[in-house]
Formats: C-alpha cells, structure tokens, sequence
C-alpha cells in the first residue's frame, strides 16, 4: 500500500480547510456558482441529476480494509447507503449534501484519501492492473511507478490546466488488464533483449467520441528516466494541445493530427532538454516508495490443493479467481455484478464486509477493478471456501467474471446530467435474460459493456458487444457493436446498423449471441468468431 | 408550458418553481411564460436555487409532464432504484417516466 508521509498529510488537510472555506462562502452568497463550480471540481464534487455527486481517488484502484471501512461509513452517514465503483477504478456518492462535502472529505483525509483531481483538466487518477503484486505473469509489480506516477502529476503546476483531462494506466505484463492503450498514455514495463527493464509508452489512445489506440511512440524508455519521459509527453501536449475545441482537445487529437512519427520527434526533442536539467526524482525516493509494496508474509507452506466438492463453490473458484504467483494463493474477484443488479453498486454494508474480508483473508488490501469489480489480491487456496461462503451469504457470490452478466455500464440517464439513455436497466435486462434463458452458462468469456452517451465511460467501443444508449428525437435509441476488446488484443467495435429501442436491444444482444453460438469452433470466444467470420453474418441476422 | 428547475443549493435536491418559491415536486411546477429569465436571476441571485433552468412541459390528465426524459427521470429520481424516488410506494411511477 502507499503510505502519506508529513507532506502527503499536510497537504490532504490543508485542501480539506481551503475546501471548507470555499463552501461556506458559496453557501453565504460570496461566491457565485460560476465563482464556485471550478473549485468544487478540483475536489471532486459535481452537480449531477439528482444532487451533488462526489468522486473519490482511489489510486491505481488500491485499498486497505480501513479505507474500504471508511468508504462504506461514508456512504451510511452522508450518502443513501451505498456508491458506485467505477470504470476508472473510483468511487462515485450520488446523493451528497453540499454542506456535507467538507466533512465527507475530512473523513477521506483520516484514512489517507482525497477527491483531489478527480475532476478538471489535468491528470486524473493513475489506474493498473488490479491484479498488481500478485499476477502469476508480471515481470514486476507496477504500482511503484504508479506511486510515483501519482506523485508526480498531483499538484503539477505546469498540468493543472492543460487543454483537457489527461489519464495514465501503468501495466507490466504482456496481458493487459488495464485498458492501457485506451488511456492518454498508457505504459507497459518490458524487459528487453540484455534483460533491462524499461517503459513501452503508448500515447493518443482513448474513447470518448473519437476512439482511438494509442500508438506506439516509444518501446523502451529506461525505467529511471519515467518520469522525465512522461514530463516530455505532456508538455508537448501541454504546448500544442487544441483549447479551442473541447472536442479536439485531447492528446489523442493532437496524435491524430500531427502523426504518431512527429508527435514522438518532439517528444524526443524537449525530453533531450529535460534530461538536462535532471528532473528525475532520485532512485532513493523510488526505493523509499517501493519499500510500501512489498511483498506481504505469504506462508511458504501454503497448501495448492483446493476442495472442490461443493459445485457451486467449484463454479465460482474456476471462474473469479485468478493465478497467483505465490503457490498456494490465489487473487478472488468478488463481483459486483449479481443478475439484474446494478453494475458497480455496493452496499454500505457490502463494503464494510469486503474490509473484513480484506483484513482476514488478504493481507489487508483489496482493489477496486476498472470492471467496477472488488479483488481480494492475496487468499490463501485454504482459505477460499470460507471466503466464498461468507461472500455468497452477503450477495457477493456471483461466479461471472468476464461473462455476459459481468457488464460494465455507466450510471446513464438514471444518474448522470450528460448522458442521453439509461445504461443501468439494459445492463439489468441483459443480465436477467441470459441468467433466465441459461445461455450465459455455455458462452464463455464475453465482454459486454454499455455507455449512455457518446463519452464512453462505460467503455462500450471496447467491448466485444458494445451499446451506446443515443438520444433519437426524445427517445432513449440504442446502437449495437460488435468486435471491441480492451485486452492486449485492442480493438475497436463497430456499429452494426441502425439503432434499437429499449425491448429491442436486448432482442438484438441474444440474436448476436445466437450467431455466435451457431458458428462457433472449439475454443473460440464470441469475440474469436466475430473476428474469423466478420460483421456480416450478424447483420443478417440482426437486420435481414 | 414552461417551468423551471433546478437544485437546491444546500442539499442539491432537485426542485421546481412553484410561482412562489421551490417544491421538491414537478406536479406544483407553475407556467412562468415569458418570465423565465427574470425569474431564474432573482432566484439564483438569493441563492434559493442552484443551476436552473427552464424546460418544455406539458399538462396531462396526471400532471406536469416535462417533454424530456432527462428531466421525468429528475422530477422523480432514478428509475433503477424505485426506493430511493418520491414515489417509492406507486409501482407505476418509473413507468410514467419512460
């Protein structure tokens, strides 16, 4: 875990004081809501459908059980009981009380948290790999380059203004489990040839309206020169990045506009002037930060074995759990994604079980997925069935990772003052009718994500199915695509034909499953066969 | 017709100009006409309101009935979670929304 020191501290506390003083202004009058709004989004705090809503950091998605705790009291004593886990690996409150706000975030303060750039145009929280730290196929754990990363770009003087908001993901296995070539710039540490580990920087990737895949712009940038790299990428930005247009204004565009050979010639240029001036933090602050994730004291004589005589609990060991590195462990995904649930809400309560949980079975840290799922990174194989019955008890049990009913979606229209259509019922109908028909037992992995507008928080160019919920005169109008994969396969989906209605959509979802079940070959994921066998068949079937 | 709405400064609950002053609810929503503006400055100025704004509605036989969903889904609260509306015993409510 990442640990405050006195100037993390202090500098929490001095934000949650300045903050205070910002809403009791605004609430006598002395600030107007045009004076006030900009200073609200730099905590974190929107105006949204309902009420005010707050955005918790949660960095690289990373939690000890206290700040779980604290999340779920937060959501008892100042919200309805519950929030949503996002697809940036946060947490979203939907009913805050402006007067609250300040409270809210002393709170966060207490256990080492904020809201701090979670809105604004400068660089958001930096996401990973929720399995950091523990996945059987990473060359080294990420999240001391994340640590760093957030370090960095919290406070920057020079990026808090940039011409748009900025998103970094760091991975460092060639399994990607983090979108990265989907995020403004995404990293992926490699070893090369003479076995050196360095950083493959991706930069220009992103959703939104104008999806893209971040190309290539440099496969090896030695580890100690991170920082002063990701310096030279975002000034270039910073210089030349479009404020004329929000539409045009991320990096993507400038990438786009300029050419991935030039963008990475200037790059090149002003981090030839930075390496200069020696801006890199010194290896020693690196090793201080890396000394936070060590490994935890996992039991060398940690049995392999695992009983699976219940079938149930069988089910849910083969599909929500993922290899450890340490023999004898596993990391469990817990899913916040019961049938017909809503997507990334948890209970208040669910939250403080999941930090019990989190204390007793994995070394006190949890991990909050960009799937709006919960990992437990570290349970010992011994454990897992007594993990499993304690989490099927609290609706926690549901075995459907990466599976049709595990659907990213966005708060939509239920939630959100951007969105043109709901997100949370398609998702809910999805769900039920594949649980109902039974089909989502023999389909396998199948990634299905939904957005309720053109800026794709709910991700849904990636998903191997992905909806986009439009506005068509009024009316709630939902578009198909079929073929996107956020994984180290990235690619984007693309709309089959013209859009459906509410009923319609989800008709259209298990006629597309349908194709797919007819046509598959062994082995071969909804997403393998869409690739083999094309966009045509499923538009026959869709549109005749 | 034409109403206004907005959220509650404090509280950031959703609210609705009655012709005197803001109700939690769309059915009090009172037709201000061409009074809009001048109502929306004077309202935001003593801070009785928060971001409003004004919208097409409609009278129907049950009530005032903005003509976009966005605001149906605000005058009554997320359809998703029927608890949490202000109408959590009427099983019909999300419905009338949509």
């Amino acid at each position: 875990m990442y640990q405050y020191d006195h100037y993390d501290q202090a500098m929490v506390d001095a934000r949650v004081a300045e903050f205070r003083d910002q809403c009791q202004r605004r609430l006598e009058g002395k600030l107007t809501e045009d004076q006030f709004k900009p200073l609200r989004l730099m905590n974190g705090l929107y105006l949204q459908l309902h009420a005010y809503m707050l955005r918790v950091a949660i960095p690289y998605g990373t939690l000890s059980g206290a700040q779980m705790r604290a999340l779920g009291n937060i959501a008892d004593k100042f919200d309805r009981k519950y929030g949503h886990f996002t697809t940036r690996q946060n947490i979203q409150y939907n009913w805050i009380k402006l007067e609250d706000a300040p409270d809210i975030l002393a709170d966060l303060a207490k256990v080492e948290m904020h809201a701090i750039q979670t809105s604004g145009n400068c660089i958001r929280n930096i996401s990973s790999d929720h399995f950091a730290g523990a996945a059987a196929d990473e060359i080294i754990d990420p999240r001391p380059y994340a640590e760093l990363l957030r370090q960095w770009s919290s406070f920057h003087p020079e990026f808090s203004y940039l011409p748009r908001k900025f998103k970094i993901a760091v991975i460092a296995s060639e399994t990607d489990r983090a979108a990265m070539r989907l995020h403004d710039i995404g990293i992926n540490i490699v070893r090369n040839d003479a076995g050196e580990l360095g950083a493959a920087f991706y930069v220009g990737g992103g959703m939104g309206r104008t999806p893209m895949i971040a190309p290539l712009i440099n496969g090896f940038v030695p580890l100690d020169q991170l920082i002063t790299y990701s310096e030279a990428c975002l000034r270039v930005y910073n210089r030349y990045g479009r404020r004329d247009n929000k539409y045009k204004a991320r990096v993507k565009i400038l990438v786009h506009e300029l050419g991935a050979e030039e963008y990475t010639r200037q790059v090149e240029e002003e981090f030839a002037l930075l390496i200069a001036q020696s801006i890199e933090p010194p290896f020693a602050e690196l090793e201080r930060i890396r000394t936070y994730f060590d490994e935890p004291a996992f039991d060398a004589d940690a049995s392999d074995e695992l009983d699976r005589t219940d079938p149930d609990f069988a089910v849910w060991s083969d599909r929500n759990t993922h290899p450890h590195k340490t023999p004898g462990y596993v990391s469990a995904v817990i899913s916040l994604k019961p049938v017909g649930g809503i997507p990334g809400d948890a209970t208040a309560d669910q939250m403080r079980l999941m930090a019990e949980l989190a204390e007793q079975y994995s070394f006190d840290e949890c991990r909050v997925t960009h799937t709006q799922n919960i990992v437990l990174p570290h349970v010992r194989k011994a454990d897992l069935f007594a993990l499993w019955q304690k989490l099927d008890a609290a609706g926690l049990g549901t075995p459907n990772l990466d599976q049709v009913g595990d659907i990213i979606a966005c708060p939509g229209l239920d939630y959100c003052s951007l969105a043109n259509a709901r997100s949370i019922p398609i998702a809910q109908q999805i769900s039920q009718r594949f649980h109902a028909n039974g089909k989502g037992e023999i389909l396998g992995e199948l990634k299905l994500k939904i957005s309720g507008c053109i800026n794709a928080c709910g991700h849904h160019h990636a998903g191997h199915i992905g909806i986009l919920g439009v506005d068509k005169k009024g009316v709630e109008n939902y578009q198909l695509s079929l073929g996107g994969s956020e994984a180290e396969d990235t690619s984007l989906g693309k709309i089959t034909g013209r859009g459906f209605d509410e009923a319609g959509i989800v008709d259209a979802v298990e006629t597309s499953v349908d194709v797919y079940l007819a046509q598959r070959q062994d082995g071969e994921r909804f997403l393998d066969t869409y690739r083999r066998i094309g966009m045509e068949p499923f538009k026959e079937a869709l549109y005749g | 017709m034409k109403i206004l709405t907005g959220n509650d400064l404090k509280t950031g609950a959703v609210t609705w100009w009655d012709g005197t002053g803001w109700s939690l609810h769309v059915a009090d929503a009172a037709d201000v006409g061409d009074d809009a503006d001048a109502i929306l400055a004077r309202e935001e100025a003593a801070r009785r309101v928060n971001a409003a704004y004004a919208i097409e509605a409609e009278l129907t036989a049950s009530g005032v009935r903005p003509a976009h969903i966005k605001d149906r889904i605000r005058g009554l609260g997320p359809t998703v979670r029927p608890d949490l509306t202000l109408k959590p015993e009427d099983p019909d409510a999300v419905r009338e929304v949509i």
